[in-house]
C-alpha cells in the first residue's frame, strides 16, 4: 500500500476516532514522523529500563536524548546544569534521565540503582523479599564495581591498591549467601 | 522562663553550653575527634534551593520549620533564621560546626517570586531565606534548611560513633519525613541538588587527629590510601579547609548502590580502623624511636601556649594539636583531654570575641587568644 502523502510504501497505520467516525491512515516512515506520529509503539517503562540498563551494563554507550530539552517542571536546560553541577528540581532527573545516568554512574563507583532506605509514606520500608533482592543486586553491584577498580589499578601499576580490592573480592566471596 | 519541647528556642544560650562531640571520650578517642552523619534530603514539588525564587524557599522554610517543631526531635530545639542573624552568631554556629560556611553566607536568590508559579513576590520578602534547627542539649543534632538541598540533617558524636550517629539519624529522618514529603524515586532514590548525592544521600565522616602521621611523615601516604580506599579528605572546617591542627575529616565519596549499612560498616569497621591503626603505630614508633624529638615537640608546644604573648589561630591550633598528642601519650598528666578539645573551639575568632564579650581586630584578638590560653592552661 502506497503513502497517504506520497509515493513511498506505507508502514505506518494510524487509527484515529473523530466524532464517532473511524479515520484510517497510511503513511510511509518520513510522513509518519512529520506528522508527529510515532513510529515505535509506546514503551512500558519495563521495556525502556531494559533498553536502557541492559546496554549499560555491557559497556555500551547509552542513547543520548536530543540537546536542547529542558525541563518541564523547573524549565532548567542540560547545558545550565552542565555549566553550574545542580540540578533544578525533583523532576530533572526524569528529564535527563538518559544524559545523567552515565555521569552518576561514573561519580558512584559504577552504581546505577539506589539500595537502602525509602520514605515510609511510599508504602514503608522494603518486604523482606524485595530488601533480600536487593541484598544481592548490591553484591552484584559491588562486585561488578570493585573488578572494574581493580583492573583500572592493574593497568595504572597500583599495585597495594589492587592487592586491597583483590582482598576485599575474597572477602565478598566468603561472604557468599548460601 | 523555661521553654517546652517544641518551642524554638533563643539562639544565644546554646553556646554557654558544651556541645558533647568536644567531652573528648567515646570509643578510639586518642584519634578520633567526633563521628558525623550527614543526611541530604529535599520536598518534592519545589525547585532545588539554588533554582527557587525568594518566595519558594520561604515556602520550604516554614514548612520544614513547622515539622522540624513539632516532631518532637530532641529535649529541645534552637531555631534560627540565618538571615536576620548578625555575622558574629553566624559564625559561631560555624565555628561549632552546626552550619557550613556556605550557610553562613548565604547566596542571593535568582529572583523574588516562585519558579513554579512565577508572578510579583509577597512584599518583606528576604533575599536568602534559610534557618538552622539545633538539638539541645548536647548540639548533637543540626538541620540545615535551604543550603544545598532543602534540608542537610546531621549527628555529631564524640569519638568513633558512627553506628550510634547513624541509629540517631534514622529515626529522625522518619520522624520528620511523617510531615514531609521527600522526593524520591525507585532508580535514584533520594533525589538531591547536586547528582553526587543522589541516593542514600548520606555522608558519613570522621575527624581525626593525626599528628603522629604528619610528625613521622607518613601523612601524605596515609591520605592517599584513604583516597584509594574512595574517601574524601578534607580539613577542619570542611570543604576547602586547611587541616588545622592536623585534623583531617575522612568521609564516603559515594551515595548511590551502596545501603546506608554498608557504608556504614565499610567506614567503621573496615578503613577507618586501619587509618587510626596507622597513627597508633606512628605515634609508638615515634616513642620509642624519637622519644626525645617527639617530648621536645610536646613540650615547646605547651611552652608556647603558657607563655606567648600574640597566637594566631592557625599557630594555637598546631600548639593545641601537640598539647593533645601529650595528654594522649601521657607526657603531659595536668591537663584534661576535654580542656584541649574546648580551647581548639574557644580561639576561634567568633568564640573568642563571645567569650570577652566585645568586638576585636585580628591584632587585638591575638592578644586576647595567647592571654586566654595562658590563663587557661597554667599549671
Ligand atoms: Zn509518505
Ligand atoms: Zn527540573
Amino acid at each position: 500500500m502506497k503513502c497517504d502523502h506520497c509515493d513511498n510504501e506505507a508502514t505506518v497505520r494510524e487509527v484515529t476516532m473523530k466524532n464517532g467516525a473511524r479515520i484510517e491512515r497510511h503513511l510511509c516512515e518520513q510522513c509518519a514522523q512529520q506528522h508527529g506520529i510515532g513510529v515505535q509503539p509506546q514503551v512500558s517503562i519495563d521495556e525502556l529500563i531494559g533498553k536502557y540498563v541492559l546496554p549499560h551494563v555491557l559497556g555500551q554507550a547509552a542513547p543520548q536524548t536530543p540537546k536542547g530539552n529542558s525541563c518541564p517542571t523547573c524549565r532548567m536546560g542540560y547545558a545550565e546544569f552542565k555549566q553550574g553541577g545542580l540540578l533544578g528540581c525533583p523532576d530533572c532527573y526524569k528529564t535527563f534521565e538518559n544524559q545523567l545516568a552515565p555521569l552518576i554512574e561514573r561519580a558512584h563507583e559504577g552504581a546505577t540503582h539506589h539500595i537502602g532506605k525509602g520514605p515510609r509514606r511510599r508504602g514503608g520500608g522494603p518486604s523482606p523479599q524485595a530488601s533480600l533482592t536487593a541484598q544481592l543486586q548490591e553484591r552484584a553491584a559491588r562486585l561488578r564495581a570493585i573488578r572494574k577498580q581493580l583492573d583500572e589499578a592493574v593497568k595504572a601499576e597500583q599495585y597495594e591498591k589492587a592487592a586491597r580490592l583483590r582482598d576485599e573480592l575474597r572477602k565478598l566471596d566468603e561472604a557468599n549467601p548460601a | 522562663m523555661p521553654h517546652s519541647a517544641g518551642q524554638p528556642h533563643d539562639p544565644s544560650p546554646a553556646f554557654e553550653n558544651g556541645t558533647e562531640w568536644l567531652r573528648g571520650d567515646g570509643p578510639a578517642s586518642d584519634v578520633v575527634m567526633s563521628s558525623r552523619v550527614r543526611l541530604a534530603r529535599n520536598l518534592a514539588g519545589l525547585p532545588f534551593v539554588h533554582r527557587a525564587g525568594a518566595a519558594d524557599r520561604v515556602h520550604v522554610l516554614d514548612l520544614v520549620r513547622a515539622q522540624v517543631l513539632k516532631a518532637g526531635l530532641c529535649e529541645k530545639i534552637m531555631w534560627a533564621n540565618l538571615h536576620e542573624l548578625g555575622s558574629a552568631e553566624r559564625s559561631l554556629l560555624v565555628e561549632r560546626h552546626l552550619i557550613s560556611k556556605q550557610h553562613a553566607k548565604g547566596k542571593p536568590a535568582s529572583h523574588p517570586g516562585s519558579v513554579l508559579a512565577p508572578g510579583p513576590a509577597p512584599a518583606g520578602i528576604p533575599d536568602d531565606p534559610r534557618g538552622v534547627a539545633v538539638g539541645l542539649p548536647g548540639e548533637r543534632l543540626s538541620i540545615m534548611v535551604n543550603e544545598e538541598d532543602h534540608l542537610r540533617i546531621q549527628v555529631i558524636r564524640s569519638g568513633l560513633a558512627l553506628d550510634e550517629g547513624w541509629a540517631e539519624i534514622d529515626q529522625i529522618d522518619d520522624k520528620i519525613e511523617a510531615g514531609l514529603d521527600y522526593a524520591f524515586s525507585q532508580r535514584f532514590g533520594y533525589l538531591t541538588a547536586c547528582p553526587t548525592n543522589v541516593g542514600t544521600g548520606l555522608r558519613m565522616s570522621v575527624m581525626l587527629h593525626l599528628p603522629g602521621l604528619k610528625l613521622t611523615g607518613d601523612i601524605e601516604k596515609a591520605k592517599r590510601a584513604a583516597q584509594d580506599m574512595n574517601l574524601a579528605v578534607r580539613g577542619f572546617y570542611g570543604e576547602g579547609s586547611d587541616a588545622a591542627g592536623d585534623f583531617y575529616q575522612f568521609s564516603n565519596q559515594t551515595t548511590l548502590g551502596k545501603s546506608e549499612k554498608v557504608i556504614l560498616q565499610d567506614l567503621q569497621q573496615e578503613i577507618v580502623p586501619q587509618i587510626i591503626e596507622y597513627e597508633r603505630v606512628a605515634r609508638r614508633t615515634l616513642q620509642s624511636k624519637r622519644a626525645t624529638a617527639l617530648e621536645d615537640q610536646v613540650y615547646r608546644a605547651y611552652g608556647t601556649l603558657t607563655h606567648a604573648r600574640l597566637l594566631t589561630t592557625e599557630e594555637a591550633m598546631q600548639m593545641l594539636s601537640h598539647v593533645r598528642l601529650g595528654v594522649v601519650l601521657g607526657l603531659i598528666k595536668h591537663v584534661e583531654q576535654r580542656l584541649v578539645n574546648q580551647l581548639m573551639l574557644l580561639i576561634q575568632p567568633a568564640h573568642l570575641q563571645r567569650v570577652l564579650s566585645r568586638e576585636m581586630d585580628q591584632e587585638q584578638r591575638r592578644v586576647a587568644r595567647a592571654s586566654l590560653l595562658r590563663a587557661k592552661l597554667a599549671g
